[in-house]
């Protein structure tokens, strides 16, 4: 019994003795010199592998960083600052502090909103649907609900609502681009995520003139210009029958949105206005639908009337978009 | 009985409108062109608001070489200029006239005796149909004077007619080949004269063996012209089955059928070029199918171009009850329409009504790995696998797989036991292939 | 009016459908659950009922709660397994044997690679070779076909006419000692023969094969390039020594050659998609059979054969692509 061990060990103790020897003749003969650093700052990193940053995964991240020499042009968006600072402190560089981002859905098309016209029936893919029609509520810029933004977030950032049909960005998101390139009409957006999370934006892209996207969406932006009007910081522009905020420029004011028509601008984490209690009277639906633009001279006293009817649905939204934010 | 070699599917035939001669219908109050109504770049308007237009008289001009010339299919005031829904679901630009009258440019030879005497040359002919704006009436619109613009070098053996209408329920070419056959096969002589041959093969389907005999006895009086029926398998019609089922040759992958000898015509394009040669008519006006299970009266119309299609279903005693869906086309290739707005264009060959029980798809499942899709396929590739590997979006793997050799003739998507939306996978990863190669190209 | 459908070509669909080729299976199969019955008496149906309730109950168990997906026994797949499973099994075999077999072969062969259409191996001899394997007592001791027109009586057991020729080959008799003491090859054809239900009668798993031909649910590919291969290579070593080896008609008439060139390997989900595949297929289980009958430790090769060629399957699609339209033309 015991020569049966003895042997068996040795045998085995060998073998494997003499592949280790071999192991290592070889694996110095063939040895890849890498920059250790490449490993420190990919210790750093956050091991997403997303592409959020243009590279393939993080360990291509660091690679092309050190070689670079140059923190110039190089922005972990899931890390963020923090974690570029401290890329910066083991390499001993500058580290670029690039303002953190976030997706937004620049749509509103909810099923209240642009109700449907057709049923669609077939595959739950958006790329595919928007070679065969353009949408169920008919705006052939909309959102079509069918979440191939949310398939391709890594992070659980992007949900469609399955009351409205549009997706919702929640707070994990870290800006990594890959709802706006799975996206095929080009909805979403990144954009800064501002002072104490606050942002506006146009939530619409049609580029059609205003009475046909009214038909087909009644919170659609008609290319009224009264946002561009009122805008104190030229922060706003009007092109292709649409109107586009200039985030860097926003200085988050808010007068674009009290005087929207149609309810297209929205504001995000902002706090409530106090309502006053005539307000509640108000008839939202009344003002979303006025169709026609009246630029005459007793406008002035119309806005203010508008601005304290629109602060009831207006907070609504905001509070639930706060609600939203909370709980991710 | 000739048909082509690799797979195909029978699905059921449906023809309810055969019987149906072509009625000519009232012209609209209003019609709506799109600009966009043949392959290739779309034509650029030559008229602006407030226009007066005759029938005939050019209003749009072909933009660049492969485009062609849009003729108003009616008389009256031009009213704007703007996107309107077109069977492609998005709003394209188009010119919307209002009817007044139905007085036609004096250039255009009304009469209707059948003149069989050739007197252009070939390039005239060329030309002519150029000007004349006549495409491909078969479903693709192909501008059809490319394809008499034989390069040197190539020569054409044989011309070759499409009479076979594989798609089921639709009769327009069916009628047009009863009704109007002898200034058909004239067409196709000035066709065999334009391409500079002197064999032309028409094909037809079984299922139409009164056009057929009447066909055979007319292509006595003509040199070089045969009729052939072919069996009823769909997809009959596609360019290059027809071509290997009449000819015997293979059209080799991603080239065109002159690699082979062969030029392919609609009998609707014949007819076509045979007014616009012959009587100096531009195409604006073409025969639409209206036809379906619940439609009381399935009927062939002569509609003129820009006709919203709810006049044609009005004139075919209006759209049933139980519609599901509006399909412009055939069952197995047509796109589904998103109202009834939308108007006739050159590659309407008919409206299909489909009653809401027809019109669910049903629940897909699990693929059973059982080779249908394979047998069915005429091109030989192997859906399931293109399929697959579609929706996993390896690219790579789709292209080598030959994935652009896809017709899209739906005959795997029909035949899938799992009811398996096969072809919408294959679409999408054709979609995103040809984005591939067309990127690659340009680097 | 409601809403019009927007959906993409094409707008019709054939009549084919799962359901329809998983019953027309099964209806295939029941000419030999009819003459098994009449050979194995209320044993046999004891035998197919329990493993197709079991086979239906387990696949619903692991849907519902493991996959939770939506239910998936309407198919008639777990019904088909069941009653492979139970024709590969002798008909005295105890019901908690079955009972794994079927757990085996669904939760293992089937379930685990995702259900339906992802299995590559064949669910049923998946369970099968598991109980061989396993209870290979039991498994092997074969009743004798017993018409039940004799009245029934209690089963006789030993092994099948196949478990004789090799015993005694193996022992060293020649081919026609042994051929005294097993059934003549009419026996075999009709069925009067011990064995599982499945083996027994050549004539009704024919039958079977042929409806299936006709409904189209199978081609003749498979089926035919198997016995043929077995027929001539086991005919090559007939012809040279007639003694030591069985002629062909006996190894095409024993074990599980009908059911599993018919039904077994013509399984979709685990079988080549194209003709050219299914050939080659087919002739790599007809050797792979032989060799085992033969030289190999046991006396039933089928299962095994196509369990080894199920693994090939991948490959053999890759290799054996469907002719393609138009030439290859080289792009740039």
């Amino acid at each position: 019994m015991n020569e049966v061990i003895l042997y068996s060990v040795g045998s085995l103790g060998t073998l494997a003795i003499v592949a280790a020897i071999i192991l290592y003749f070889v694996a110095q003969k063939f040895k890849v010199f890498e920059d250790p650093r490449i490993d420190d700052v990919e210790e750093i990193l956050p091991s997403a592998n997303c592409g959020g940053c243009g590279y393939a995964g993080c360990r291509a991240f660091a690679e092309a960083l050190v070689k670079a020499g140059t923190m110039e042009g190089f922005n972990c968006p899931v890390g963020g600052s923090d974690v570029m600072v401290d890329v910066g402190k083991a390499l001993g560089l500058e580290a670029e502090i690039a303002e953190p981002q976030i997706a937004v859905v620049r749509c509103n098309g909810t099923v209240d909103n642009s109700p449907a016209k057709v049923k669609y029936d077939g595959i739950s893919s958006c790329a595919a649907a928007a070679t065969i029609y353009s949408g169920e509520g008919g705006c052939s810029f909309g959102c079509l609900g069918l979440g191939d933004c949310e398939e391709s977030c890594d992070f659980d950032a992007i949900h469609v609502n399955p009351k409205t049909m549009i997706p919702e960005v929640t707070n994990n998101c870290v800006a990594c681009n890959a709802c706006v390139i799975a996206c095929p009409k080009d909805i979403i957006e990144l954009r800064n995520v501002g002072k104490k999370e606050r942002r506006i934006f146009v939530s619409c892209i049609n580029e059609e003139k205003g009475a046909p996207a009214k038909k087909n969406c009644s919170v659609a932006c008609i290319a009224c210009s009264k946002c561009f009007n009122v805008c104190p910081f030229d922060a706003i522009e009007m092109k292709n029958n649409r109107a586009y905020i200039d985030y860097e420029k926003c200085k988050l004011c808010r007068k674009c949105v009290a005087v929207c028509p149609t309810d297209a601008i929205h504001e995000i984490n902002f706090p409530l206005k106090k309502i006053k209690p005539a307000a509640d009277k108000a008839a939202p639906k009344k003002v979303a639908t006025e169709t026609k633009v009246d630029l005459t001279a007793n406008l002035v006293t119309e806005q203010k009337k508008e601005v304290v009817k629109k602060e009831a649905p207006k907070n609504a939204a905001a509070d639930a978009k706060k609600e939203e934010n909370k709980k991710a | 009985m000739k048909t082509f070699k690799l797979g195909g599917v029978h699905p059921p035939e449906n023809k309810l409108s055969a019987e149906a001669a072509i009625e000519t219908i009232a012209l609209p109050k209003q019609v709506t062109v799109p600009l966009g109504q043949h392959l290739g770049a779309p034509a650029t308007a030559i008229v602006k608001k407030g226009d007066m237009v005759k029938v005939g008289q050019q209003i749009a001009k072909a933009t660049g070489f492969i485009s062609a010339n849009i003729h108003s299919p009616v008389s009256g005031k031009v009213f704007k200029i703007d996107n309107v829904y077109d069977s492609s679901g998005y709003r394209k630009p188009s010119i919307i006239i209002n009817v007044e009258g139905d007085e036609w440019v004096d250039t255009i030879d009304r009469s209707t005796d059948i003149d069989a005497n050739i007197k252009l040359s070939a390039k005239e002919i060329t030309d002519k149909i150029n000007e004349m704006g006549v495409v491909g009436l078969g479903g693709a619109t192909f501008p059809s004077f490319v394809k008499l613009m034989v390069p040197d070098g190539k020569k054409v053996d044989y011309l070759i007619i499409n009479g076979v209408e594989c798609e089921p329920y639709l009769t327009s070419d069916h009628r047009l080949m009863l009704e109007r056959g002898e200034e058909m096969l004239i067409g196709v002589s000035i066709l065999m004269k334009g391409l500079n041959t002197n064999k032309a093969l028409i094909g037809i389907e079984d299922n139409k063996k009164d056009a057929i005999e009447d066909l055979k006895r007319l292509a006595q009086k003509f040199k070089g012209i045969e009729v052939h029926p072919l069996k009823v398998q769909y997809p009959q019609g596609g360019e290059k089955q027809l071509i290997q089922a009449l000819t015997g040759r293979e059209v080799p992958s991603g080239k065109l059928p002159l690699e082979v000898g062969c030029v392919v015509n609609n009998v609707g394009t014949a007819l076509a070029i045979y007014e616009a040669v012959q009587k100096n008519k531009p195409l604006f006006e073409r025969v639409v199918t209206v036809t379906g299970k619940s439609v009381k009266k399935p009927s062939n119309f002569l509609a003129r171009i820009g006709t919203p299609i709810k006049e044609l279903i009005e004139a075919a005693q209006g759209l049933p009850e139980d519609t599901g869906k509006i399909i412009n086309g055939g069952p197995m290739m047509g796109k589904a329409l998103l109202n009834t707005d939308v108007p006739v264009v050159k590659g309407t060959s008919g409206i299909l009504i489909m009653p809401e029980k027809e019109s669910k798809r049903n629940e897909a499942s699990n693929c059973i790995r059982c080779a249908k899709c394979v047998e069915a396929c005429p091109m030989g590739l192997e859906p399931v696998l293109l399929s697959k590997t579609s929706k996993l979006e390896l690219f790579e793997k789709v292209e080598a797989e030959r994935v652009m050799d896809c017709i899209e003739c739906g005959s795997c998507s029909y035949t899938c036991p799992a009811n398996i939306p096969l072809l919408d996978y294959i679409r999408y990863g054709k979609n995103k292939v040809g984005g591939i190669i067309r990127d690659r190209s340009k680097k | 009016m409601s809403l019009l459908t927007i959906s993409a070509s094409p707008h019709v669909h054939g009549d084919n459908s799962t359901k329809k080729i998983m019953w027309g299976v099964v209806y295939a199969l029941i000419p030999a659950l009819l003459v098994s019955v009449y050979y194995f008496g209320l044993d046999a149906l004891r035998v197919v009922f329990i493993a197709v309730a079991a086979s239906i109950f387990f696949e619903w168990l692991i849907q519902k709660y493991l996959l939770n997906g939506s239910e998936t026994i309407s198919d008639g797949s777990a019904v088909i397994t069941g009653i492979l499973l139970a024709f590969n099994v002798p008909s005295n075999l105890p019901w908690w044997i079955i009972v794994i077999g079927a757990l085996v072969a669904i939760g293992m062969g089937k379930m685990s690679y995702g259900g339906l259409g992802k299995n590559p191996f064949n669910p049923a001899l998946v369970g099968r070779v598991f109980m061989l394997i396993s209870f290979p007592v039991q498994m092997t001791s074969w009743p004798k076909a017993q018409p039940i027109i004799n009245g029934i009586t209690d089963a006789i057991t030993g092994p099948t006419a196949l478990g004789i020729m090799k015993e005694g080959l193996d022992a060293g008799k020649t081919v026609s000692e042994i051929t005294a003491n097993i059934p003549s090859n009419m026996d075999l054809f009709i069925g009067n023969m011990g064995g599982s239900m499945g083996e027994v009668s050549a004539i009704a798993l024919i039958l079977g094969g042929v409806y299936m031909l006709w409904k189209k649910i199978i081609t003749w590919h498979i089926p035919v390039s198997i016995l043929l291969t077995v027929a001539i290579f086991s005919g090559i070593f007939h012809f040279i020594n007639p003694e030591h080896y069985v002629c062909p008609i006996f190894h095409l008439l024993t074990g599980g050659m009908l059911l599993g060139a018919i039904f077994m390997a013509t399984d979709m989900v685990s079988s080549p998609m194209t003709s050219k595949a299914q050939l080659v297929y087919g002739i790599g289980i007809g050797l792979i059979t032989v060799i085992i009958r033969i030289w190999g430790a046991y006396p039933e090769g089928m299962s095994f054969a196509i369990l080894l060629m199920n693994a090939g399957v991948p490959l053999l699609n890759n290799a054996f692509k469907p002719t393609r339209f138009g030439k290859e033309v080289k792009h740039g």
